[in-house]
C-alpha cells in the first residue's frame, strides 16, 4: 500500500505524516507540488503547513498546484485522500469538501492537546476507531474555525459527513464544534487536529492519532 | 544625490561627510581615512559605519570576550568555536549541533511584532548557514512590569510574532521564559535561541576561497527596511524618540525564509558552496566583507545586478539594508548551473552578483564604476576596540550592606497563602499562554518543551540519541553580584539538563547590559563575563559564541545586568530521560543538596519590592557533583522524576511538581517559612519508588550531596505540614494570571 505525502512550497508536517504513515504499515510516498503523476499511490495525504505562506487565505494558492488537478480527478475516482491542518483548507479550496476554516474565534494561534471524539468510522481514514470513542491529539493553527452556511452544515450532520468533533470548551469558534469532516462518499478527510503528532507517547501527547494511518489499509483501494 | 566614486573621492578629499549621523565617532571617521589614504566613498562610509558598530563589531566588549578563549577548558567536544556564525558540538554519533542565541531587543519595543519575528529569522540563518537543518528554537523574553498599559502593548506583539515566524518555518518552540521587571520597561529583551543538526562533514564556513568562484546572492529581494538597525537601533540609547525609528526594523517573510531553508539545505547536500553566509545585520556589507576577509581578501561585487524590491534604492542604501531572508554563497563556476537549478525548484530569486578575486582588495562596482575598495578585514574584523572606562557603582556596596526584611510565614493559613502567591505572581506562574501560540509538536522530536525544566528534541529517531537545551538568567543576583550572577546562571542552566538526565557540553550566551559608556553598566559587564568565563573552565564547558546587547537603557535608567547563559547537553537515549514529574501516587519525595536563608534576590524579595541583600555564592564544583548523582539516577533508573529548584524554590518546584500530572503530595518541613522560600543554588527534588531508598542514600553519599526526605506523593492535595492546598485552588492560582493579564 503507497500512500503519496504531499510537499507544497511552506508545508511542514510532510515528515511527520511520512513517518506516520509508514509506523501505521504503508509505505508513504514523497509527492511534490509541481508534479505532473501521482507515482501509483493509493492513497493521498496533504499535511499540514503553511502552504505559500497562507498569505491570500489559507490553502487558497495550493489549490492551483499542479498535482491537485490529479488529486482531484482521483478523488472524484474514489481515492482515499485525508487533509490535516492546512491540508482540509486545501480540501476546502479545492471543493472536495464544503465549507470553510477561518481565523480562531480568540485571534491567536492555538497549540495544545485536544480531545475529540471520532462520530463516524466508516471513512476509508476512520474506520480503526469505534464509534464514540474520545482521542487526544495535538491541535495547533490559527486558523481552524470551521465555519459553513446553514444548508451545509444541516446536510453534512444529517449524512452522518461529521467524523470528529472537539470534547468539552470549543477551541477555536468551529460550528457545531467540528474538527473533522468527510465527502459523501467517505473517502476524502479533513481534518483539523494532528493525528501525525500523535503516534507515540515519546513525542505526542498520545498514540491515539495512528488509527487514521491504519485506518487506510483497510479502505478499498483503486 | 550624485554617484560617490572612488574617483571623486580622491579628488575632493574635504567633502562634509555625515559620519556623525551614520553613528561613527570623529576619531573612527579619521581612522577610515587613514585606512584608506582618502576620505571614504558614501558607499564606504555606510559599510564601514554599519560594520563598526557595536552591535556588529564588539568594540566595546572584545577586550572582555577574548576571556572565553583563554580561559577555555580543554573539549574534544568542540568542533567550530566562537567567530563563525554559530559554534559547533560533536555529539556523537556522527553527529554535530549548532547553536546560538541573539537579542533583538530594540526592534522588538519599537515593533513588537515584527521585531520578535525577525529575531527568530535572524538566529535561524545563522544556524542554517554552518550547513545545519534547524530543529528547535527557544525563547528568553523579559518585559516591563505585568500590568503596565505598554506591556499589554509589547507583550501580546511579540508573542504573536515569535509565534507567528517560528510556526510558519515549522520549528517546535521548546521552551524559554517569561520575566517581568519594571525596567524592562521601555526595553524589552526578546532573545532567541536556535539550535540545528548536521552530520561533521556538512560543516559550513564563511569563507570566500579560490579566485574565480562566484558570488551568488539568493533569496529575498533587497528592499529598503531595516537600513542601518544595528548602528541606529542596536547601537544607541532610546530617546523619547524611539517610536519614530520604525523604518529601521525589518520586516519578515517566514515563508520565504522556509523555502529558503530547504533550497539550502539541498544546496548544501550536492556540495555546490565553497563558502556561505546570511545576510542578517549590516546586510550585504557584512556578507561580503566577511566572506572576502574569511579568504584571502579579493572580492569584486557588481552591485546593481542585486535584485530589488525598490528600483529607487542607492547603492548605499543596498549596502545597508537588512532586508531579510538573503544568503550569499560563494560557488564554483561549474557548479552554478545546478545551483540555479535548485533555485528554480523552490522559487526562489538567485543572482551571480561577482565573483572572488586574486588579491586582498572589496572592490563593488555600481554600473562599472568604482564604489568601494576597501580592504576586507578593516571593515569587517578590524574595527576599533576600546577598553572603556568601568568602575564599581556606587549601589553595590549599598545594597550588599542591607539585609532583606520579609514577612516568613509560620501557621498553616500564612503557609497557603504563600504558597498561592508564589504560584500566581506573573513571573512564576503557568506561561500556557505564551507556549500555546507556539507550535511545539512539528518535526515529531520534541520529546520535552515548557514548562519541563529544559527544551529536548531527539536527533536519530533509530538510536534515540537526542540533545536538551535550556536558557537562564537571574537578573536579580547579577545585580547584587554579577559575578556570582553570572556563575550561577550557568550553574542553573546545566542542572536544568542534568536533571532530565543529559550530560552538558557546551554553553552559548546573550549578555544584556545597559550603555557601555556608563562605567558601572561596564563593571557589571566585565564582572559578568568574567564570572561566565571562570564558571565555564571550572565546570569544564566550552563558550561556543555568542551575542552581546549593549544599549538597553532609556534615559538614565539601565536594565539590570541580564546575562542569559544556554548549555546544550546531550542524552544518549531520549526513552530514558527523568520526566520533570511524577505520575503515581506512592513515590518518596526528597530534596538533593542544601538550603540556607537565600532571600536575597529571590522572587519573594522581588515580591516585597526589595533588591537589597548579597547574592548566593556559586559552588560549582558542588554543583558538578550534583550533575553526576543526576546522571548517575537516570542511568541506573533511581528516579521516577527530578525537578531543579530555581526561583520561588521549594514552594515553586513542588507547585509545578504536582500540578504537571495532577498528583499531590505531602510534605513535613522543618523550619517551614525558609525551606519554603530560599533560593540557595543547587537544589533539585526527585522522586523514588521506595525500594530505591538505599540506592538513592549510596549516590548522594558518594558525590556528598546532602539529602533531605520531603514527603510522598498522592492524593488531591499539596499538604505541606498543616496546610492543605486542594490542587483545583492552586491550579487556578497558578493559571489564571496571564489569561486575566492578557485577555
Amino acid at each position: 500500500m503507497r500512500v503519496g505525502v504531499i510537499t507544497f512550497p511552506g508545508t511542514l508536517d510532510d515528515r511527520d505524516a511520512a513517518r506516520a504513515v509508514n509506523v501505521g504499515g504503508a509505505e508513504a510516498v514523497a509527492l511534490w507540488h509541481a508534479d505532473a503523476d501521482l507515482k501509483n499511490v493509493d492513497a493521498v495525504i496533504l499535511p499540514g503547513g503553511f502552504s505559500y505562506g497562507d498569505y491570500l487565505r489559507c490553502g487558497a494558492i495550493s489549490r492551483f498546484a499542479p498535482v491537485m488537478n490529479l488529486v482531484i480527478e482521483a478523488a472524484g475516482k474514489g481515492m482515499p485522500v485525508l487533509g490535516i491542518c492546512n491540508g482540509f483548507q486545501v480540501l476546502c479550496e479545492s471543493h472536495l469538501l464544503p465549507g470553510a476554516l477561518t481565523r480562531n474565534s480568540d485571534l491567536h494561534f492555538l497549540c495544545r492537546d485536544q480531545e475529540i471524539e471520532i462520530t463516524n468510522t466508516t471513512t476509508a481514514w476512520t474506520s480503526s476507531y469505534s464509534a464514540g470513542e474520545k482521542i487526544v491529539i495535538p491541535l495547533k493553527n490559527g486558523e481552524g474555525s470551521f465555519q459553513c452556511d446553514d444548508e451545509t452544515l444541516a446536510q453534512l450532520e444529517g449524512e452522518g459527513r461529521v467524523i470528529a468533533r472537539y470534547v468539552g470548551e470549543n477551541p477555536n469558534g468551529s460550528r457545531n464544534l467540528i474538527a473533522g469532516i468527510s465527502n459523501a462518499r467517505g473517502n476524502v478527510v479533513g481534518l483539523m487536529p494532528h493525528p501525525e503528532h500523535a503516534i507515540d507517547t515519546l513525542t505526542g501527547p498520545s498514540a491515539q492519532g495512528l488509527g487514521f494511518f491504519t485506518s487506510i489499509l483497510n479502505a478499498m483501494v483503486k | 544625490m550624485a554617484l560617490d566614486t572612488v574617483a571623486i573621492a580622491e579628488t575632493t578629499p574635504d567633502s562634509i561627510q555625515p559620519f556623525a549621523q551614520l553613528g561613527l565617532k570623529p576619531d573612527e571617521y579619521a581612522r577610515i581615512k587613514e585606512i584608506l589614504g582618502r576620505r571614504p566613498t558614501s558607499s564606504e562610509l555606510a559599510m564601514y559605519s554599519v560594520m563598526w558598530s557595536e552591535h556588529c563589531s564588539y568594540k566595546s566588549s572584545k577586550v572582555h570576550l577574548k576571556q572565553f578563549g583563554d580561559k577555555a577548558p580543554k573539549s574534544d567536544a568542540l568542533l567550530v568555536g566562537i567567530g563563525e556564525n554559530a559554534g559547533v558540538v560533536d555529539v556523537g554519533q556522527g553527529y554535530a549541533v549548532t547553536f546560538k542565541i541573539e537579542s533583538h531587543n530594540h526592534p522588538s519595543f519599537v515593533e513588537p511584532y515584527q521585531g520578535a519575528a525577525t529575531g527568530v529569522g535572524g538566529i535561524v540563518r545563522d544556524i542554517l548557514t554552518m550547513g545545519a537543518r534547524p530543529i528547535a528554537v527557544m525563547d528568553p523574553l523579559r518585559f516591563g512590569p505585568a500590568d503596565a498599559p505598554d506591556t499589554r502593548r509589547v507583550l501580546p506583539g511579540i508573542v504573536a510574532g515569535v509565534g507567528g515566524y517560528g510556526n510558519c518555518l515549522g520549528l517546535p518552540n521548546i521552551g524559554g521564559e517569561v520575566i517581568f521587571d519594571q525596567t524592562y520597561a521601555g526595553n524589552p529583551l526578546v532573545n532567541a535561541l536556535c539550535v540545528g543538526v548536521m552530520k561533521h562533514s556538512d560543516i559550513k564556513l564563511a569563507k570566500a576561497a579560490g579566485a574565480g568562484n562566484l558570488v551568488v546572492l539568493y533569496g529575498a529581494k533587497t528592499g529598503g527596511d531595516g537600513i542601518g538597525g544595528v548602528s541606529v537601533l542596536a547601537s544607541e540609547t532610546f530617546g523619547a524618540g524611539g517610536s519614530t525609528k520604525r523604518p529601521s526594523v525589518q520586516v519578515g517573510d517566514p515563508f520565504v525564509e522556509k523555502v529558503l531553508i530547504e533550497c539550502s539545505l539541498e544546496i548544501f547536500a550536492e556540495d555546490l558552496v565553497v563558502g556561505i553566509q546570511d545576510l542578517g545585520g549590516a546586510g550585504l556589507s557584512c556578507a561580503t566583507s566577511e566572506l572576502a576577509s574569511g579568504g584571502s581578501g579579493g572580492m569584486k561585487v557588481a552591485l546593481d545586478k542585486v535584485p530589488l524590491r525598490d528600483p529607487s534604492l542607492s547603492p548605499e542604501e543596498i549596502l545597508m539594508s537588512e532586508s531579510q531572508e538573503r544568503m550569499c554563497a560563494i560557488v564554483e563556476p561549474e557548479k552554478l548551473a545546478r545551483f540555479l537549478e535548485i533555485c528554480a525548484k523552490w522559487d526562489v530569486t538567485v543572482t551571480a552578483i561577482g565573483e572572488v578575486t586574486d588579491g586582498d582588495r572589496l572592490v563593488i562596482t555600481w554600473n562599472d564604476e568604482i564604489i568601494v575598495n576597501v580592504p576586507p578585514r578593516t571593515v569587517a574584523h578590524e574595527g576599533p576596540v576600546y577598553n572603556r572606562p568601568l568602575a564599581q557603582p556606587a549601589y553595590i556596596d549599598e545594597v550588599n550592606a542591607q539585609v532583606v526584611q520579609l514577612p516568613i510565614p509560620h501557621t498553616a493559613a500564612e503557609i497557603k497563602a504563600t504558597v498561592l502567591e508564589l504560584a500566581g505572581t506573573p513571573n512564576l506562574a503557568d506561561k500556557s499562554w505564551v507556549t500555546s501560540q507556539y507550535d511545539k509538536y512539528v518535526q515529531g522530536n520534541t520529546i520535552q518543551s515548557q514548562p519541563d525544566d529544559s527544551g529536548m528534541v531527539r536527533i536519530d529517531e533509530k538510536t534515540h540519541l537526542g540533545v536538551a537545551i535550556s536558557t537562564d538568567a537571574n537578573a536579580n543576583w547579577s545585580y547584587l553580584n554579577p559575578y556570582q550572577g553570572a556563575k550561577l546562571a550557568l550553574a542553573e542552566a546545566a542542572r536544568n539538563i542534568a536533571s532530565a538526565g543529559a550530560r552538558p557540553l557546551a554553553v552559548t550566551n546573550c549578555l544584556n547590559f545597559g550603555s557601555p559608556e556608563d562605567p558601572g553598566v561596564m563593571w557589571q559587564f566585565a564582572e559578568s563575563v568574567r564570572g561566565l568565563a571562570d564558571g565555564c573552565l571550572e565546570m569544564g564547558l566550552p563558550v561556543t559564541g555568542g551575542n552581546v546587547s549593549f544599549y538597553n537603557q532609556t534615559g538614565a535608567v539601565a536594565i539590570l545586568p541580564t546575562p542569559v547563559i544556554g548549555v546544550l547537553g546531550v542524552i544518549d537515549d531520549v526513552r530514558t530521560r527523568t520526566p520533570m514529574s511524577f505520575d503515581v501516587a506512592g513515590l518518596d519525595l526528597y530534596l538533593l543538596g542544601d538550603t540556607y536563608a537565600d532571600l536575597a534576590g529571590s522572587e519573594w524579595a522581588f515580591m516585597h519590592g526589595q533588591r537589597v541583600g548579597q547574592s548566593p555564592t556559586a559552588d560549582l564544583a558542588r554543583e558538578m557533583r550534583l550533575i553526576e548523582v543526576l546522571l548517575a539516577g537516570r542511568e541506573e533508573k533511581i528516579f521516577s522524576a527530578a525537578h531543579d529548584l530555581s526561583q520561588g524554590g521549594l514552594s515553586a518546584g513542588l507547585t509545578e511538581m504536582v500540578l504537571r500530572n495532577s498528583i499531590g503530595a505531602t510534605i513535613a518541613l522543618a523550619d517551614v517559612g525558609i525551606s519554603l522560600l530560599s533560593e540557595s543554588p543547587g537544589r533539585v527534588i526527585v522522586a523514588i519508588e521506595p525500594s530505591k531508598t538505599d540506592a538513592l542514600s549510596t549516590l548522594a553519599a558518594k558525590h556528598h550531596i546532602t539529602l533531605t526526605k520531603l514527603g510522598t506523593t498522592g492524593g488531591d492535595s499539596l499538604t505541606i505540614n498543616d496546610a492543605v492546598i486542594s490542587l483545583a485552588e492552586l491550579r487556578t492560582a497558578h493559571t489564571a494570571t496571564f489569561p486575566k493579564l492578557f485577555g
